[in-house]
């Protein structure tokens, strides 16, 4: 994975509550066997008319949020189905920062593997990003959004903040604690399926 | 120290841990569909890792297949490939896959406990959000991503950090135990907690309410906890559990054994402190309506569609998305839910496709007939689901009913497979999300119980069908 670095961006304001995975990717975009392309599928049916026209009140059709890295959202954001394309979709479209009032389980944690920072912040904190149009600074290292040269402070856990800034693989290191598990399968009395 | 029936499961799964930081939990049962894996199945392959337990890994294929006659080619060929993908994935790694033929196919959450790969204690992933279906047999059962399903695949564990417990109490006796299901249980609950009120928690069902539900109601019921925002629900297992699980297909040959130890271990310790609690009587709940798009947007069959401003409750958000929802659904604030005509239903998903499931739609629509102006399917949860209402005779009901009687899948719960909606069309269906656009683009879809599904099929609108029996 990439490493995770200081991000730069004017933020992408989305004031929606609840707003679920089915609406971020629609399933017909489920069919797919790989990982990459799926910007083009975000928000597919807010985004688009029924001919493929780009739909002029939706926000993130207004072109001077088109360079925009960071996603400001409200409550429960990601809810519903566990599909990481949702992830896939919003990563690719550009996004590496996602900052709201509270996130879905499966949705939070599908981000963090896949390099997008998630940051839970208080209402009025996000409210007032909501109407905010200047850059933001969003830093990791020492965890701290910038806005107007004002620093705003951000929890984070340990891990999930070592592992985007050092691009660590899951996978490699679960697999340095191989023996831990050969360990555990030992004593296990639960058996094979087959 | 008294724990409860969560911390017990996640204590004895810990492969290690550290303060402050996530436990790396093993994982007892993997099930894998076509959908969230390929990706998993391709990083396997890059990085040139194998799946270390695949005799704990089992594949069905369920979204993209077609609930017509399987010996017809898959038209659509994005899914085909899917489909094929997820064989070949499988023969390469030595994963058993109950393909499109086999007899097992069905709903991964549905075959999971028929089949006795289900056991209470255990925990139970899949790329799959409704993996909390499982958690009725007293497992730790949640979704993950894809990254996730990659990870156990090489690895066998997770990640994880520890939810937190959420004690729902569900105290009384339905009035009507065939009218009142544990499908409006659970929608009542979530239209009370509301649809983030689970965050970071896993639900535990408990109450003289619950343990007198069937295991299928059970399932229906944890089924539903993701659309409460929790990270898994479950109930401790009884006898009813122990009953259901015996003598399947891969029940464990030691199974008496372990059911002794279930029997000590599996249950919450008196007087153990859950983080949060809520409590819900059963005994004034009527059947229930979802009008919105969201599975909180619920209302009683006898009342009228809400005024935003009330459902709100003076939250601007709530409002603002209550307005969004009725503009979708074209649905207008004081009409009674009885006067909403409905043009589809859809009684199939992996919250209310099992035989009781079929069996209860089936009594009240017997001798009746579909409303010329619905379309009407049922979709059994499995082929071995299929297999045993074919056995009862209750195709027979559903098709001299013209209900179209289908093969096993997931179907029009989310409309990977031909089974859509049109744009405008309005649903009442047994599955768990009213999202927008979840059953097909610009489609309405009202949350209902099998029962309440069958009555609004041949009145052609919602009824109270506790009139009906």
């Amino acid at each position: 994975m990439e490493k995770f670095t200081k991000v730069t961006s004017i933020i992408t304001p989305f004031d929606k509550i609840n707003v679920d995975t089915d609406q971020i990717v629609p399933k017909q975009f489920l069919k797919l066997v790989q990982k990459t392309g799926f910007g083009k599928y975000l928000f597919y049916n807010w985004r688009f008319e029924d001919d493929g026209t780009l739909k002029k009140d939706f926000i993130l059709n207004n072109e001077k949020f088109n360079s925009s890295k960071i996603l400001v959202t409200n409550e429960n954001f990601g809810c519903g189905s566990s599909r990481e394309h949702a992830v896939w979709a919003l990563k690719d479209y550009g996004f590496s920062v996602i900052i709201g009032t509270s996130f879905a389980d499966i949705f939070y944690s599908n981000c963090f593997k896949n390099g997008i920072l998630v940051i839970k912040m208080p209402k009025d904190f996000v409210e007032s990003l909501f109407i905010y149009e200047g850059n933001l600074v969003v830093d990791l290292e020492n965890q701290e959004i910038i806005v107007n040269n004002i620093k705003e402070n951000f929890e984070i856990k340990q891990d999930k903040k070592r592992r985007l800034l050092d691009g660590l693989d899951d996978i490699d290191l679960t697999l340095d604690s191989e023996n831990i598990i050969e360990l555990f399968e030992k004593n296990r009395t639960i058996p094979s399926i087959i | 120290m008294s724990e409860t029936l969560f911390e017990k499961i996640w204590n004895s799964h810990i492969v290690t841990e550290k303060e402050n930081e996530p436990s790396l939990i093993y994982i007892d049962r993997h099930l894998i569909h076509e959908v969230t894996s390929p990706q998993a199945f391709n990083g396997l392959r890059i990085y040139k890792r194998n799946v270390r337990r695949p005799d704990l890994t089992i594949a069905t294929v369920d979204h993209n297949i077609p609930t017509t006659d399987r010996s017809l080619p898959i038209l659509d060929e994005t899914s085909s490939i899917q489909i094929q993908t997820l064989e070949t994935n499988c023969k390469d790694f030595g994963i058993k896959l109950f393909g499109k033929n086999s007899k097992n196919q069905g709903i991964v959450h549905v075959i999971g406990p028929q089949l006795g790969i289900t056991l209470p204690g255990t925990t139970i992933v899949c790329g799959d959000s409704h993996t909390s279906t499982q958690g009725a047999f007293g497992a730790f059962a949640f979704g993950i991503g894809t990254s996730e399903v990659e990870h156990v695949l090489a690895t066998q564990t997770l990640w994880l950090e520890k939810p937190k417990s959420f004690e729902i109490m569900v105290n009384g006796k339905r009035k009507n135990s065939f009218a009142i299901t544990s499908k409006d249980i659970i929608l009542s609950i979530i239209r009370q907690i509301g649809t983030d009120g689970g965050v970071g928690h896993v639900l535990e069902y408990r109450g003289e309410a619950i343990f007198d539900l069937s295991m299928e109601q059970r399932m229906t019921i944890c089924n539903m906890s993701i659309e409460a925002g929790s990270r898994a629900g479950l109930i401790a297992p009884d006898e009813k559990t122990f009953d259901y699980l015996k003598n399947r297909e891969f029940t464990p040959k030691n199974y008496d054994e372990l059911v002794d130890d279930w029997n000590e271990n599996l249950h919450t310790d008196s007087n153990t402190q859950f983080d949060k609690s809520f409590t819900i009587n059963v005994d004034q709940i009527a059947p229930q309506v979802s009008w919105g798009t969201n599975p909180s947007m619920v209302c009683d069959v006898t009342q009228t569609i809400p005024f935003p401003e009330e459902f709100g409750n003076g939250v601007s958000n709530q409002i603002k998305s209550a307005e969004k929802a009725l503009a979708y659904m074209d649905l207008k604030p004081g009409t009674p839910i009885t006067e909403i005509q409905l043009d589809r239903v859809f009684i199939g998903s992996c919250t209310n496709s099992r035989i009781e499931d079929l069996i209860d739609a089936a009594e009240i629509v017997k001798g009746k007939k579909v409303s010329p102006n619905v379309r009407a399917m049922v979709v059994p949860g499995s082929q071995m689901v299929k297999y045993e209402a074919e056995k009862l005779g209750i195709d027979k009901i559903f098709i001299d009913a013209n209900f179209e009687w289908r093969e096993s899948g997931c179907s029009m719960c989310l409309g990977m497979n031909p089974d859509i909606l049109k744009p405008g069309e309005r649903c009442a269906s047994t599955s768990n999300r009213n999202f927008e656009g979840r059953q097909g683009v610009g489609g309405r879809t009202h949350l209902v119980s099998p029962v309440m599904a069958a009555s609004a099929a041949i009145a052609g609108h919602f009824v109270d069908v506790r009139e009906w029996c």
